[in-house]
């Protein structure tokens, strides 16, 4: 038996001890967050200073004398125009044009071929400006514009890069003279891809991904909140419920390259649908979506108070209307908040579509649900993987597009949330 | 000690040990001459023999129990006695507890309502229920109360619906706090004036039977007066049933009591008798707070 100043000293010890205790605590807590605030401060410091570029760019704009002696308008296609629009370029830059036509062709490196393809266009639709001047706007080449931004410079090595000291003296002209301006990349979301990065955008990309993202939400959203409602308000509780509902929560943890596999060999190789098109990716990833509405939509529907189920049925509501009319409504908060973040999971999700076929290169815009496309997360890839050097910041502009369009889905789902658990 | 507070008869005196009626102080409380004009009816609801099951654990043993109309019945007991269980026997409440089993006969105007081919829905449009604690939907105040008469299509115009609410909010003593701002939403009221909404909610489907559960003990006293003296006058049209754990309530506003112990019915009777002069040892125990 101690006395009771010793039986004090040894509580202050202690709590000496517990004080200690919590500081240590607080401390790992506050490294913990700071470690991960770091890394997240990381990445989004890399992709916006490699994205940021890529949203300016730079076009030419100059006169073209269309050369009767080499076009010729029976056959408007069989013409060099690249070529055509490199000799005027020459006079502009104030190089001569020489026998071999080398300077021709370095002159053709700074233009991109979209000023070709302009001409060719107004052609067909008009032959009679063959034997006048027109003036033409369109990007610079890709790596021009890499010059003018301050990617491509003297420092490196002329053998090392795509364009030598007199290109560059030509550009420093053409931008002296006006002919070339700096503006926001517009293309960037009015084009599609193309091998040329100077004039690839996200345009296809995220039309693509909105048609893909619609099918899901068409199919992963009735289907999995139906499902929920059953199992939660109406199944009976046994052992084959039970098994259920082991198997969603599994489901939602296979990885997402199986669901690919699946829909390979369900989707495409035995229900003949196409591959590389929005229906068939949408609806592998509504495979992959439904488990995590599904448990979204539980859990929330086991939020709402028994006693509004109670207070229904006390009235004489049948149990789908004590469901539909009262405990629904109140899940849907819930609900709506679980769907959009598995969406916008789902937006990002590639593994699977890789499976599927839809890496692959469409130039244009998917017409429909049937044809081919690519997808916002797929086209990242896509560029990643490309040598050109322009396309890697047009990767990392992609990749903030896609977060943007991430933040605006986990956004709505926020804005929601707090408008409907506002109403009461 | 309860011997006093009966109300019940008329011939009793009115004296109250809790002050629950915040205008005694101006006329002699209304609530007497109320009862006294309002005998007792006739037999509503019969119980014969009822057995109930969670499970493999019976809850109610051999329940016979007659509940009269133009009345309020009591049942009183310590906690997990069963009288709750028995309470929703009587709307088919237990339906929704998927292990529960009920055994035995409830007759209500001599047809068996336990009957596994009577529609639970219908028959919960006949016994309205009101919780221990308020549960009003998360709609407006209107909302609330014309549910029922809506699904059990009771109004067929819309005017017909807007009697049926004021109706019932003026017979749940409602309608004066309520009535300018109909369109607020019912869970912004206070606890008291949510459980008369419910009761409200309850009455506008034009119920024959009104069950409560414990519909007091989450409100303080003043609340408390106000339903208790709300059951006073709606015993007059429905026949109530009602599930206490506070004795002196059971004495204030029932005139029958039933007595449950351990999932069996110890004594039934007038509410006076079981007060003053039980027959069962148990139950002057339990009223005499020995236990319980």
């Amino acid at each position: 038996m101690t006395d009771a100043p010793d039986r004090r000293a040894a509580a202050a010890a202690l709590l000496k001890k517990r004080y200690a205790a919590e500081r240590r605590f607080r401390t790992c807590g506050l490294l913990a967050i700071a470690f991960a605030v770091a890394f997240l401060g990381i990445l989004l410091a890399r992709v916006v200073t490699q994205g940021a570029p890529a949203f300016w760019t730079h076009s030419i704009t100059m006169p073209v004398y269309v050369d009767p002696a080499k076009v010729d308008p029976r056959d408007l296609q069989g013409a060099n125009y690249d070529m055509l629009l490199a000799e005027q370029l020459l006079p502009r830059v104030g190089a001569p044009n020489d026998e071999l036509g080398e300077n021709a062709l370095k002159a053709k490196d700074m233009l991109s071929p979209d000023m070709g393809f302009q001409l060719l266009d107004r052609l067909k639709k008009d032959p009679t400006l063959i034997g006048k001047t027109i003036s033409l706007t369109a990007p610079v080449g890709g790596n021009a514009d890499l010059y003018y931004k301050g990617e491509l410079s003297r420092a490196i090595a002329e053998g090392d890069r795509k364009l030598d000291d007199a290109q560059f003296a030509w550009l420093d002209k053409l931008k002296k003279d006006g002919l070339v301006k700096g503006h926001f990349n517009w293309g960037l979301f009015t084009r599609s891809d193309s091998t040329q990065p100077e004039i690839a955008g996200l345009l296809g990309s995220i039309t693509g991904s909105a048609l893909m993202l619609l099918v899901t939400a068409l199919v992963a959203v009735p289907v999995g909140v139906m499902a929920a409602v059953y199992l939660e308000e109406f199944a009976p509780q046994n052992r084959f419920t039970g098994m259920i509902e082991v198997n969603i929560n599994n489901l939602a943890a296979v990885p997402s390259i199986v669901y690919g596999l699946l829909g390979l060999a369900v989707f495409i190789n035995w229900l003949g649908f196409p591959r590389s098109a929005p229906i068939t990716g949408g609806l592998v990833l509504a495979l992959m979506a439904l488990p995590t509405v599904i448990i979204a939509t539980r859990s929330s529907l086991k939020a709402v108070p028994p006693s509004i189920r109670e207070g229904a049925l006390a009235v004489g509501a049948s149990k789908t209307q004590a469901v539909f009319h009262h405990v629904l409504p109140l899940a849907m908060p819930g609900i709506m908040t679980g769907t959009i973040i598995s969406l916008a999971h789902a937006l990002g999700e590639t593994a699977p579509l890789l499976m599927i076929g839809m890496v692959s290169f469409v130039p244009g815009v998917p017409e429909g649900f049937t044809s081919g496309a690519t997808v916002l997360p797929v086209q990242i890839f896509i560029w990643e993987n490309a040598s050109e050097r322009a396309f890697h910041e047009r990767t990392a502009a992609a990749i903030l597009v896609l977060l943007g369009f991430m933040i605006i889905m986990n956004a709505a789902a926020i804005i929601l949330r707090r408008r409907f658990e506002r109403r009461w | 000690m309860f011997g006093r507070i009966f109300r019940q008869g008329g011939d009793m005196e009115s004296t109250t040990i809790v002050d629950h009626s915040p205008n005694t102080a101006e006329a002699p409380p209304p609530q007497v001459s109320a009862d006294s004009q309002a005998p007792i009816g006739p037999t509503k609801i019969t119980a014969r023999n009822v057995n109930v099951f969670y499970g493999d654990k019976q809850a109610l043993f051999g329940v016979n129990l007659d509940m009269p109309e133009r009345a309020v019945t009591a049942l009183i007991g310590p906690s997990g006695c069963g009288k709750s269980t028995f309470l929703r026997c009587m709307n088919r409440m237990n339906d929704t507890i998927p292990s529960a089993r009920v055994e035995g006969e409830i007759l209500m105007d001599g047809e068996n309502i336990n009957d596994r081919r009577l529609d639970p829905v219908l028959l919960r449009a006949r016994v309205g229920m009101v919780f221990q604690k308020p549960n009003p939907f998360p709609k407006s105040i209107f909302e609330n109360v014309a549910y029922g008469p809506r699904i059990h299509g009771l109004a067929t115009s819309k005017s017909e619906l807007e009697d049926v609410v004021e109706a019932s909010l003026k017979k749940a003593g409602l309608w004066a706090e309520v009535q300018d701002r109909l369109h607020h939403p019912g869970t912004g009221l206070s606890g008291g004036q949510q459980q008369r909404l419910v009761i409200a909610r309850a009455i506008a489907v034009q119920p024959e039977v009104i069950l409560m559960d414990e519909p007091c003990s989450a409100l303080d006293p003043i609340a408390t007066a106000k339903i208790e003296d709300l059951m006073d006058e709606l015993r007059e049209q429905y026949c109530i049933v009602i599930v206490t754990h506070s004795m002196a309530q059971a004495a204030r506003v029932s005139q029958r009591t039933a007595f449950f112990h351990l999932g069996r019915l110890v004594e039934d009777g007038p509410t006076e008798q079981i007060f003053t002069n039980p027959r069962d040892t148990r139950t002057h125990d339990y009223i005499t707070g020995r236990f319980g």
